[in-house]
């Protein structure tokens, strides 16, 4: 029977083309209408390190980068030596003959990389190599990956046609090498290919087009892992007349230019990691208080502290829906997925521009890197909202009214001081009581505006649900899916849109006898929150530095929703 | 037009030299809407928090936008303004606490990016609004509630500093020499590029150095203050720095460099050079 869906890790040293194998694998099947989804992690330094990469290939969209090997390629022996446990019974290693030998020969097969690509006469080739190889092993046509080759390497260039050569050549070498040592992980069924149109992508270039899309019109950011590469793709693609894009001294000064920008009558936007959200603290106070719109990204890390720069973790809900002294709490959407990316951002600004105040986008590592085929996103039919902006005369209160106000823009009319302090309704300093009282419930019943979240629900009768939250939900839902054909009564909800919760949503969780929450965390932070609305909701954390694993999710919740079982669980209440 | 708001509870003590620098900024930005022909409404004053910072509150006449945000912040904030809007005015009003203590990180970045704002500095070598803790601008061995054993650590000397850190446009002024300040700001707001006015405005509660800035002929003391020299060249970076080496403190136009370009400037012609794509073209870019 032919497979429908095969994992691939890459593992080796940064920069022995590792991550460049698994996005060329990605790029070539999806090419050709198979779904993909890379994920990486490396070391935090810049060069060197082990480092390593997973494509998953699949006749169906993939929800996850997959628990067990079919193939692993080693660039090197310290990779062999991490990873060759999770090959699966019938994988395969492919190694690099260069750097080790292994004398196992029921499972691997060692190949020379740099010999076989330095013999095109382009040393450059080794991953060529080894695509070559792994095109044999899966059962995939070469054809696939000759177009693919021709068309990455067609770039107009004198050298172009040497290039596309040399690198066919690689392939063939590879997959010459694989046919000789006689082994295969079986035959990947042909690809069905979607009926709608597709892009290629990472979660932080969603979260960039999205941005856009909205009408992003200011961006100030700095340098942090996982988010740096959002600032580089603004600095190289959003510069435009009227745009404001730039890199300046410190996560302070991000959040406080955007103060200013969102002020001005800017879309303003940021992205971060965990340090730099933590030095966003105060700023993020004053755009609630003195009610101005804007953006925040925050694309978790490992933490406290600094953490683990370069792993996923799904420990900032707290510290980004809670970030700031005083009653704050901020609005906030988590994507799940890549494609949910893109459309977080959308709403992160449309949310902004509604309620005047700012919104946390919430992402992670697992998501910023990975590269995974979505639908386009059909840009005619995606709403972008614009603030109420103020047009009459001058004398306004700004804050007088119990809901959300037209918002003068400097030099226009309406002049007012926008005021960290408590205020009146021009925005005056005021230490009265009833405007404290006035002006927080004016503050919070803002946030009703922003009810229309949407969620999945399926299964909605069962008593026990599983509710994942932000990257978790791809292989949440996979063991979900598992847990349901094998005949589990459970039900499933999700949505990205975590504060507020859609309303509906809530209060059919409140009716569930047991909520089970994934999530990437020690303390159980969505169960938490979910619990202190009334929820009876429990936690399955992880705190690895990696996500779950399907195999693992499947088995402990299928512990944990058993009355009478064990419940294994990572948190009391 | 918050002086007349009877919630607004917040007053500067009598003889507080901020009350000077207040009837400046209105006089400059007044005679600046004059000169350019532009409305009040074009001029954005954004303040940090100390007794300096409830200057966006006290100003009377014809209200100009304000921004009344967190300790220490204002300039970036002011960036956001004016990079949002280069047309406007963009002002930023701070203390000598707010603006070169926990705010000092953010003046280097400024002067290389020449942003195109004016800075008014209230310097009173003390925190008010806390009620008397030493800054960075105490003298060294004062003592305060927050040093009674005398300030340790040495004095920093703004002007100087504005001039190491690339400022382009350096005045220092006095809050009692009203119209001096008034010209320095309107100046400072012409200028192309960063410019921070400096002023000595006492703290008639804490740290009334009015005596020793002016001077005593019955007392027998030496005015600290003296006026810039007539000669001076305020293009000159090297005489600019030997006027504030010296003792005392400097009144006058420093330094001013109009030869740089500023920020707005520099980002127009980066963005020349960028080539703008749509959103659908960034997308289709992508495409399988």
């Amino acid at each position: 029977m032919k497979k429908s869906d095969f994992v691939v890790r890459f593992a080796g040293e940064g920069g022995q083309g590792v991550v460049t194998s698994a996005e060329g694998l990605a790029q070539a099947a999806t090419q050709t209408g198979y779904h993909a989804q890379t994920f990486a992690t490396f070391p935090s330094q810049i060069m060197g390190g082990p480092t390593w990469t997973q494509t998953r290939i699949s006749t169906s969209p993939v929800l996850s980068s997959g628990d067990h090997l079919d193939v692993l390629v080693c660039f090197n022996e310290a990779a062999y030596e991490t990873h060759h446990g999770e090959v699966g019974d019938d994988g395969v290693i492919v190694y690099n003959s260069g750097d080790f030998e292994l004398d196992d020969d029921k499972h691997s097969f060692g190949m020379n990389f740099d010999e076989l690509a330095k013999s095109t006469g382009n040393a450059r080739a080794a991953n060529m190599v080894v695509i070559g190889a792994l095109a044999h092993l899966v059962g995939m046509r070469q054809e696939i990956f000759d177009e693919f080759v021709t068309k990455r390497f067609t770039r107009g260039r004198p050298n172009d046609e040497e290039i596309i050569r040399s690198n066919l050549e690689a392939m063939r070498l590879g997959r010459a090498e694989a046919e000789v040592s006689g082994f295969s992980v079986g035959e990947l069924a042909s690809p069905e290919p979607p009926d709608y149109e597709q892009i290629l992508v990472n979660g932080n270039t969603a979260v960039c087009l999205g941005a856009m899309h909205a009408g992003m019109n200011f961006y100030a950011g700095y340098p942090i892992s996982p988010a740096t590469q959002i600032l580089i793709w603004m600095e190289r693609n959003a510069p435009a007349p009227g745009k404001f894009v730039y890199q300046v001294s410190s996560e302070i000064e991000s959040i406080t230019a955007l103060l200013g920008g969102g002020f001005a009558g800017k879309k303003a936007m940021t992205a971060t990691a965990g340090p730099g959200f933590s030095l966003m603290s105060e700023g993020l106070g004053l755009a609630w208080m003195a009610e101005i719109p804007l953006v925040v990204v925050n694309v978790q890390r490992g933490g406290p502290a600094t953490g683990l720069p370069t792993k996923t973790e799904q420990s900032d809900l707290f510290g980004s829906m809670y970030p700031a002294h005083g009653d704050v709490k901020l609005p906030l959407i988590a994507p799940g997925t890549v494609e949910e990316c893109f459309y977080a951002a959308v709403h992160a600004f449309n949310w902004a521009e509604r309620y005047q105040g700012p919104v946390v986008v919430l992402s992670e590592h697992a998501l910023s890197e990975r590269n995974q085929n979505i639908p386009k996103p059909n840009v005619d039919e995606i709403p972008v909202e614009n603030r109420l902006t103020y047009s009459g005369d001058n004398g306004y209160q700004r804050y007088e009214s119990g809901e959300v106000s037209p918002m003068p823009i400097p030099g226009g009319p309406g002049g007012y001081v926008a005021n960290g302090s408590e205020h009146d309704g021009m925005g005056d300093t005021t230490h009265l009581g009833s405007r404290h009282v006035q002006m927080t419930e004016r503050r919070w019943s803002k946030i009703k505006l922003l009810e229309d979240g949407d969620f999945e629900a399926e299964n909605t009768d069962s008593v026990v649900a599983v509710v994942p939250w932000g990257g978790s939900k791809g292989p949440a839902r996979e063991a979900y899916e598992r847990l349901v054909a094998s005949g589990e009564d459970i039900g499933w909800y999700y949505t990205m849109f975590l504060n507020p919760l859609p309303p509906e949503m809530l209060a059919e969780l409140r009716r569930k006898d047991l909520v089970l929450v994934p999530e990437l965390n020690y303390q159980g932070q969505f169960s938490s929150i979910l619990r202190s609305y009334g929820v009876k909701a429990e936690s399955i954390t992880q705190y690895t530095g990696l996500p779950f694993k399907v195999g693992d999710l499947v088995d402990r919740i299928s512990a944990a929703s058993k009355p009478s079982g064990p419940r294994e669980q990572g948190v009391t209440a | 037009m918050s002086a007349k708001n009877p919630e607004y509870d917040f007053k500067w003590c009598p003889g507080c030299g901020d009350f000077g620098v207040r009837r400046a900024i209105e006089a400059a930005v007044q005679q600046r809407n004059v000169a350019t022909g532009q409305a009040m409404s074009n001029t954005v004053v954004i303040a940090g928090i100390g007794c300096s910072g409830n200057m966006v509150h006290l100003l009377e006449g014809e209200q100009p936008f304000g921004f009344h945000g967190i300790h220490g912040r204002s300039l970036p904030i002011d960036m956001g303004v004016k990079m949002a809007r280069p047309e406007l005015n963009v002002m930023a009003v701070a203390g000598d606490g707010d603006f070169l203590s926990i705010g000092m990180e953010h003046i280097a970045p400024q002067a290389g990016r020449n942003l195109n704002i004016c800075a008014v500095v209230m310097d009173n070598g003390v925190y008010g609004l806390t009620k008397g803790q030493s800054s960075p601008t105490s003298e060294q061995g004062m003592v305060t509630s927050s040093t009674p054993f005398g300030k340790l650590e040495e004095q920093v000397h703004p002007l100087s500093l504005y001039l190491t850190l690339g400022v382009s446009y350096v005045a220092s002024g006095l809050s009692s020499k009203v119209k001096d300040v008034t010209r320095m700001i309107v100046e400072g707001m012409e200028h192309p590029g960063f410019s921070i006015v400096h002023i000595q405005s006492p703290c008639t509660t804490y740290n009334d150095t009015y005596e020793l800035l002016k001077g005593s002929v019955k007392k027998g003391i030496e005015p600290m203050a003296w006026a810039v020299p007539e000669d001076h060249d305020p293009g000159n970076l090297d005489a600019a720095r030997a006027l504030v080496q010296g003792t005392g403190v400097p009144l006058g136009l420093i330094y001013r460099d109009t030869s740089r370009e500023p920020f707005e400037s520099r980002i127009d012609e980066m963005v020349t050079r960028a080539k703008a794509k749509s959103t659908r073209e960034l997308i289709d870019a992508l495409s399988i």
